[in-house]
């Protein structure tokens, strides 16, 4: 509602939004890199809109229509009914499997953030379209990944299970994994974040332990089948003949075995009770609330398109990001003269309080030095970090080896790595080398990472490795004294050069789950939104306590 | 002569006591309300300075009984009873009753109700008082012979009526022999029971008859004076609709005849206080007594607009207070001036037959500029959460709209009319919108018959179904806005985000057997993409004002909200059930489709539940039938529209826990299905 934000400038005098200054932008929207970076950033969204059809359409039109001439709702319609109207939804993973052989795109999962009942939940839905939901091991990838969001920030969990569980002619990449996902439940459930299982369908075997493991199972009835063995099994292991509404069937679980807690005589009568049993967890988010005041930023959001640079090789400003994120644009940067290929500041992002660490070129001694006493700063006064990371590595050089850019590498990664206040991390560009860990990569348990389509990310440059591996080459043959073979070397250096660009790709790295998806550059001020308010669903409490540091 | 009235009490109810209180208080003398159970929360019982409850419900419970009224003013201490219209204000007996016990009538003598009460005998008096009478037959003989005789020498067409009636209660037109025939018994069967007195009379039936009343004024030293004449050709169902003041039929010289009838008909019985001679107008400009309302009437205040300044209830208790009259023929005639028209608005169903309607109103407001409005005036008897019952008359409001010509209060009465938004159960509302606006009413071709002439006996066109889905996407973006202004959890985030856009938010909203679906898709700018069928549009919600009361049965208020260009501001009432948007002229009302429908009953047996709230029209099965999936089972009226509740599977039938007239409230079991 536009007309907020002149109600709200008629505030109190102490006005949170004057603490911090509004940054200003120096964005040239003609420039030709400006319109550059906007036209293949636009297509870069194009490519990601069709894989996220895909994901969308998931077991293809026939398997849908099939699923809905049953009677049955979608998936994806499951999951919009289970929210209440206007919620958001944060979607984790959503290319887990993308172009991945074997596996379909989602993984055959569905999940993520959003709210039922007013209470911010983890979301996870079978996608029975694909293989009737069978299991792949990116699924338990997902789920596993899934289940870790709900554990760390303490959400509440509702599953919509309509799975027919191990996808078995890949039992062997499933089963042992896979059996965290049953202990995950349990855990946490005595961390006091309850879960809910809805039984759509199938949830059979090891599936079964699924609502088994639950605090609280609806079934609907005729549909929800719930047993260790079905009926061929039992009849193979111990002659007696049964069928599958007897052995599993919701009105038995309901009536009889009490596996079931309530009983749905639909799915939309399903999705009720989902909400009802939320409804009254009498929930409290107990972490620190946002201002009540938010600022939109002043600089458009949609410039992001055209600052961005598609070529990761070219880097851009910071603080031209930021200004686009954080509330009212204002940022209180600090040591903004000390290492400033390292920006670090405070800023609010949706009333949050955030600090923010945004990598303006490669890491020096001195900007690393600063990033680990700026984290250490935020968990002094419990701030959850940002990471905007754009990062091609630490420098090189004996210059820099002599001033130990090690030891200040080591200061920041030992900071990240001990730092308890959540971090958010968004991959802005490149992601090389060891800056991808001092930048709270993957690896440093981030509570979320997304990434930019524009994203480049491995342990170094496709050129650049293959540059290396020239002087490598040339090196061992004159060593050897024998000629260089040019035409061997050059298909080499294509070949790895290719394969590092491929790997690198954001949407290879995305299908594996190296983050928790590809983002509309966009909407980055509203998934951060939503990963902080999801992170003070408990107390933000940082540390004091850090490894020994060398100085 | 009493000489003064310290405390009044009002055996009325709704407007017309709301109105009594005003000038009783600006008149220094303290009111008291009476009010039965189904009235307590309506205005008129707090507006009073103290209230007394009469009983139930049912009128002869609580405003027709005599004894309940005399016990309400002995036990406040009330010295004066205004009796309003209807209820007991024409009831001769009452006026006595209230003068045995010591009390002011604010009203005429009873002698003058009751000599003019048979309208037999009013006619003879009349006749005496040589005023014109529609020719007719009148006798004691009421044999059918007798009729058919009379109607033989007056010349058909003929109308029957029952002599002790009013309302059109008994009335039978016959052109031709045979229909006198036909119609003879089943009048007097009907005269009969609805006024326990057969006796019938016969007149000349006037065609395209105009209704023209005159008010008159007496006081009780012979003072005697008439504030023109008011027009009341509208009418449905035998009842007024719209009045207006002058009549558009009468010049000066008209004027100075049938004002003089009316004096000569007065003086003749010696009355005193308001009352009205109400005329047939022939388009000959012939006019012929009607009867005389000894009371203030519906329409009074069209006369209040053309004589400004003059308060008729406040001459009414001068009056009773045995003042003389403040105010001679010449200086009233000095200052008629302007037009006033006035509209019922009633809640009653036009399309069906003016069927009236009951309920509660979701809304009920008029925009306080307009409100302000000098030459607006507005008598209403409810407001917003106000229940409408099946006891009383179905007028629930009068707008009344001064000018300088009867063009200029026309056009402000519609204007007034489109702005007005009432919300919850039917009412004329849009019928009158077109009423003002027809061409044939704009010229002052008025006639009884004009609403079954021009206006197809009520059944105007809806709006079309482009308007109905445009009003939908905006019903939808008043759901939207409400609940996002209660969003608790980052309340700036854009409304329905998805982080990976996987698909619009859909809205379902219904009306009658239209279902609209609008699609929203969130934009980053806070805007959104709407969609509804063929309709595309970008909207964006600029602002929100709620104004319902904690507690009250709906939320209410505006929204402002853009769709592409057009910037709107929309009043709306929402309740669990039902979104109502205001687009003037239009009000749309539509239910709101669950995204997750129950089709489940209580204790898991499969079940039918109301969709909304209504009444039980039909209910088609029996316990222990079989019903298939799909058959209709319950006929219920909702939303002003009959909606048929299928069995959502086949089966037989367990329990039936309605039958027809039941309210009905959204959610409520219906019927229960066995195996």
């Amino acid at each position: 509602m536009r007309e907020h934000e002149r109600a709200d400038a008629t505030g109190s005098p102490i006005d949170p939004r004057e603490r911090y200054p509004a940054l200003e932008s120096r964005v040239d929207r003609r420039s030709e890199r400006f319109r550059a970076n906007d036209e293949a950033n636009r297509r870069s969204l194009e490519r990601l809109a069709e894989a996220l059809e895909k994901a969308r359409v998931a077991g293809g039109e026939r398997a849908r229509a099939k699923h809905v001439d049953a009677g049955k709702l979608l998936p994806r319609e499951r999951v919009d009914r289970l929210l209440d109207p206007g919620s958001y939804f944060l979607e984790i993973a959503p290319l887990a499997g993308h172009e991945v052989s074997g596996h379909a795109s989602g993984a055959s999962v569905i999940g993520g953030v959003g709210i039922v009942s007013g209470v911010e939940c983890l979301i996870t839905a079978s996608e029975a379209t694909v293989k009737g939901g069978a299991m792949s091991e990116l699924s338990v990838v997902k789920t596993t990944r899934l289940s870790d969001i709900a554990a760390e920030n303490g959400l509440p969990s509702v599953s919509l299970i309509e799975s027919a569980g191990a996808d078995l002619p890949n039992q062997s990449k499933i089963f042992v994994p896979g059996g965290r996902v049953f202990r995950d439940i349990t855990r946490h459930s005595t961390s006091r974040a309850p879960s809910v299982c809805l039984v759509f369908g199938s949830s059979t075997a090891g599936g079964a332990y699924v609502p088994g493991m639950s605090d609280y199972v609806v079934m609907v009835k005729k549909q929800a089948q719930v047993y260790l063995g079905g009926p061929p099994l039992v009849k193979m292991a111990t002659g007696e003949e049964t069928t599958h509404e007897e052995l599993g069937g919701a009105e038995m679980h309901a009536r009889v075995s009490g596996v079931s807690d309530y009983l749905a005589e639909d799915e939309h009568h399903a999705i009720r009770l989902g909400r009802e049993i939320v409804a009254h967890f009498a929930w409290e988010k107990r972490g620190r609330a946002p201002l009540p005041v938010v600022e939109e930023p002043i600089h458009p959001i949609e410039d992001l398109l055209g600052i961005a640079s598609s070529d990761v090789r070219i880097p851009f400003s910071a603080k031209e990001v930021i200004a686009r994120v954080v509330d009212g644009s204002r940022f209180s940067e600090f040591k903004p003269l000390y290492g400033p290929e390292l920006v670090c500041g405070f800023a609010h992002v949706h009333g949050y309080p955030v600090a923010i660490l945004a990598n303006d070129g490669i890491l020096f001694t001195a900007s690393a030095n600063k990033g680990a006493q700026f984290i250490e700063l935020a968990n002094q006064r419990s701030i959850p970090l940002i990471f905007l990371q754009n990062i091609v590595g630490f420098m090189v050089g004996r210059r820099y080896e002599e001033e130990g850019i090690i030891k200040a590498g080591a200061k920041m990664i030992n900071a990240v790595s001990n730092s308890t206040v959540p971090a958010i991390t968004i991959m802005t560009g490149a992601s090389y080398g060891a800056g991808n860990y001092a930048m709270s990569g993957r690896a440093y348990a981030p509570r979320f990472l997304f990434s930019w389509p524009n994203h480049r990310i491995a342990v170094m440059g496709g050129k650049q490795l293959a540059g290396v591996l020239d002087i490598i080459q040339r090196e061992a043959a004159e060593k050897r004294g024998l000629p260089v073979d040019e035409e061997k070397l050059g298909v080499m250096k294509q070949m790895i050069e290719a394969q590092v660009e491929l790997e690198s790709d954001p949407f290879f790295a995305t299908a594996r789950v190296w983050d928790d998806g590809i983002i509309d550059p966009r909407d980055t001020r509203s998934v951060l939104g939503i990963c902080l308010s999801v992170v003070h669903t408990r107390p933000v409490e940082g540390t004091m306590r850090w490894g020994v540091f060398r100085h | 002569m009493t000489g003064s009235i310290e405390k009044l009490l009002i055996a009325n109810r709704g407007e017309i006591a709301s109105r009594v209180v005003r000038t009783a208080r600006r008149m220094g003398i303290a009111t008291v309300a009476v009010f039965s159970d189904a009235d307590e929360a309506l205005p008129f019982v707090r507006e009073a300075d103290e209230a007394f409850r009469l009983g139930p419900g049912p009128a002869d419970a609580s405003y027709l009984s005599v004894a309940r009224v005399l016990e309400a003013a002995r036990v406040s201490g009330a010295d004066a009873i205004h009796p309003g219209f209807g209820f007991l204000a024409e009831n001769d007996a009452f006026a006595r009753r209230v003068s045995e016990a010591g009390l002011t009538f604010v009203g005429p003598s009873p002698e003058a109700i009751a000599k003019m009460g048979k309208k037999r005998e009013a006619k003879a008096i009349a006749e005496a008082a040589g005023v014109p009478v529609v020719p007719g037959y009148a006798g004691e003989d009421q044999r059918l012979e007798a009729f058919r005789e009379a109607a033989e020498r007056i010349g058909y067409p003929v109308l029957l009526k029952a002599s002790a009636g009013g309302g059109g209660k008994g009335m039978r037109v016959a052109r031709s022999v045979a229909e006198l025939e036909a119609a003879f018994a089943s009048a007097r069967r009907e005269a009969e029971h609805a006024f326990g007195d057969p006796t019938l009379l016969l007149e000349r039936l006037v065609e395209r008859p105009r209704h023209v009343e005159v008010q008159i004024l007496g006081d009780r030293h012979g003072g005697l004076v008439h504030l023109g004449e008011r027009e009341c050709s509208i009418q449905r169902r035998h009842q007024k609709v719209l009045e207006e003041a002058p009549s558009p039929a009468l010049d000066d010289a008209l004027r100075a005849r049938i004002t003089d009838a009316a004096l000569r008909l007065a003086r003749s019985i010696g009355y005193t206080s308001a009352g009205t001679a109400e005329f047939v107008l022939a388009p000959s400009g012939d006019f012929f007594f009607l009867e005389v309302n000894t009371r203030l009437q519906v329409e009074h205040p069209v006369t209040e607009g053309v004589y400004w300044g003059i308060d008729l209830v406040e001459e009414q208790l001068r009056i009773a207070r045995g003042e003389a009259l403040r105010f001679t023929q010449a200086e009233l005639d000095e200052r008629r001036a302007g037009s006033a028209i006035e509209v019922r608005l009633c809640a009653e169903d036009p399309s069906a037959g003016f069927l009236p309607a009951s309920g509660a109103l979701d809304d009920f407001h008029l925009p306080p500029e307009l409100r302000r409005e000098p030459w607006l005036r507005v008598e209403a008897g409810v407001e917003a959460d106000s229940s409408v019952s099946v006891h009383y008359d179905s007028m629930i409001a009068k707008l009344i709209a001064r000018g300088a010509d009867r063009e200029e209060a026309r056009a402000r009465l519609r204007h007034a009319l489109g702005q007005l938004f009432a919300a919850g159960i039917a009412t004329n509302r849009r019928f009158l919108h077109a009423l003002l606006a027809h061409p044939a009413f704009a010229r002052g071709e008025l006639h009884t018959g004009f609403i079954d002439e021009h206006l197809a006996g009520g059944k105007i066109e809806p709006p079309t179904s482009d308007a109905r889905a445009r009003a939908a996407i905006v019903a939808a973006l008043v759901l939207v806005a409400l609940r996002d202004a209660e969003r608790a959890i980052l309340p700036r985030l854009p409304s329905h985000f998805r982080s990976h856009r996987m698909g619009p938010e859909r809205i379902e909203l219904a009306s009658g057997d239209v279902r609209d679906e609008i699609a929203f898709t969130p934009e980053r700018d806070g805007r959104f993409l709407v969609r509804s069928g063929a309709i595309e549009a970008r909207a964006e919600l600029v602002r929100l004002e709620r104004d319902d009361a904690p507690r009250a049965r709906s939320i209410r208020g505006a929204l402002t909200l853009s769709l592409d260009e057009r910037r709107l501001r929309v009043r709306f009432a929402v309740t669990a059930s039902s979104v109502h948007v205001h687009l003037a002229p239009e009000t749309f009302s539509f239910a709101r489709v669950s995204r997750l429908p129950l089709r489940a009953g209580a204790g898991g047996a499969d079940a039918a539940v109301a969709p909304m709230p209504g009444k039980i029209l039909e209910v088609r099965v029996e316990a222990g039938a079989l019903v298939e999936r799909g058959s209709v089972m319950v006929i219920m009226e909702a939303m002003k529209m009959e909606h048929g509740i299928e069995a959502p599977r086949a089966a037989r039938v367990a329990a039936i826990h309605v039958s027809p007239g039941d309210q009905v409230e959204g959610g409520q079991l219906l019927v229960v299905l066995g195996d």
